[in-house]
């Protein structure tokens, strides 16, 4: 089975590591993230304000190139995730921006035109944008999921870090409840986890405001990680590149900060679903981690 | 001494813009202080998220437009999920931010040239696109 697939410029970048273990779960599950032939970075960030056409685009060109092909769009990143589907939902239900947008696909298409056959049809907001969780527990099921697994996860806890872009705002994102969500967590249970709940899951890492003041990163990172520590988790499991730099990268801040502070590993849910699916090594790269996931992946006797 | 305080004595263009560009109603706030209490980032604010939003219905927007806050607001929207109101505290931040970078009332919180080559070549490059957006324009 074909989907396709929006991997967004982080994942073709600097989380190559969860491109590449994402893909090979899914082909192992019997289904292939067809790249989007042309697309673009989604601009990273939705726009909060109401008069933002121009700041909804990138979403809407990349939604109407996945209309090409298919009628669903899967997508790993949060970030992405937030801003394909906020804005397929702006193109649902607010028609002058959606006759302003089209404008700009016309313009594209009468463009590209003059170099190649190239024509972009009006979108509407037709496609359906999944979060590749999403796809596991709805398009694969977390029971067939559950059969595929060849190796069990049993003893290995495991903190599962939602942050705030998958969740929120509800009415839009419709994922999950934003207080207390749970896909996480069956996914985790799916694979054999011993699943640690904490009280932070659903809080802010700081986000983008890392490359503005790095301190306020790691104090929002800090409370994050001291959480799933206190719950004894052995490692942390996150679905967003941002989120796994800030809780990963300032951990030795955060142990000079705090007294016996002890470091966890912070990794990709792909990374952790690729070991339950019995993936070779190449395609489990952990070179990334500033907290090396290996010691306790193998006192767990899990490689 | 009483103090008489009217509608049409605090609003002006700038808090219609505001309510237009975030396309929240500054009324509707009744104080309880959710959006604060649940806010990640309170701590580095000068002014906390729901004396923002008491102040904008004062017409203190000059106080406002001049703070810390604006640029310390992650938009994580904890404070918009958790409003018994409904009121998105996260947009109000966005339209002032707006405000200030359109009108070019101070110079921008993040300049390009201010990303550290580390930052470039270390951090995801959602956060470096992210930042410049929200900080910058």
């Amino acid at each position: 089975m074909k989907i396709p697939y929006y991997p967004g410029c982080t994942l073709h970048e600097r989380a190559r590591d969860f491109d590449d273990s994402a893909k090979a779960c899914a082909s192992a599950l019997g289904v292939e993230l067809e790249e989007l032939p042309i697309w673009t970075c989604c601009g990273a960030v939705y726009p909060l304000v109401t008069d933002s056409v121009m700041d909804v685009l990138a979403g809407v060109r990349n939604l109407s190139y996945a209309s090409r092909i298919g009628d669903k769009v899967v997508t790993l990143c949060s970030f992405c995730y937030n801003v394909l589907k906020r804005s397929n939902n702006v193109m649902r239900v607010d028609l002058d921006k959606r006759e302003k947008a089209n404008l700009f696909l016309r313009a594209d298409t009468a463009a590209r035109e003059k170099v190649e056959s190239y024509t972009l049809e009006d979108y509407e907001g037709q496609v359906e944008v999944l979060h590749y969780i999403e796809m596991l527990r709805d398009v694969v099921g977390y029971d067939k999921l559950a059969e595929a697994v060849s190796k069990k996860l049993d003893g290995l806890k495991v903190a599962p870090y939602y942050g705030c872009m998958l969740l929120r705002p509800k009415k839009e994102m419709n994922f999950d409840d934003p207080e207390q969500p749970t896909i996480f967590e069956e996914f985790l249970e799916a694979i054999g986890c011993d699943v640690v709940d904490f009280p932070m899951k659903t809080e802010c890492c700081g986000g983008f405001q890392v490359v503005n003041d790095e301190e306020l990163a790691v104090s929002c990172s800090q409370n994050v990680v001291v959480s799933a520590l206190k719950r004894d988790a052995d490692v942390i499991v996150t679905t967003c590149p941002l989120c796994r730099y800030n809780l990963d990268r300032h951990q030795e801040k955060m142990a000079e900060r705090i007294s016996g502070f002890t470091k966890v590993p912070v990794v990709y849910f792909t990374q952790l679903l690729g070991l339950a699916l019995g993936l070779g090594k190449e395609h489990l790269d952990f070179t990334d981690n500033t907290v090396d996931p290996m010691p306790v992946l193998a006192e767990k006797s899990l490689i | 001494m009483r103090l008489r305080l009217t509608i049409d004595m605090v609003r002006d263009e700038v808090l219609d813009r505001v309510e237009t560009l975030s396309g929240q109603q500054l009324l509707a706030c009744y104080q309880c202080g959710r959006c604060s209490a649940g806010c990640p980032v309170v701590d580095e604010m000068d002014i906390i998220p729901s004396e923002v939003i008491r102040l904008l219905q004062l017409g203190q927007v000059g106080e406002v437009l001049n703070s810390k806050t604006i640029w310390t607001c992650a938009s994580c929207l904890q404070c918009a999920s958790r409003c018994p109101k409904g009121v998105e505290f996260s947009n109000i931040c966005d339209a002032l931010r707006a405000i200030v970078l359109r009108t070019r009332l101070s110079e921008p919180r993040l300049d390009a040239d201010e990303v550290t080559p580390v930052m470039v070549s270390d951090a995801p490059q959602m956060g470096v696109v992210g930042a410049l957006r929200k900080l910058n324009g």
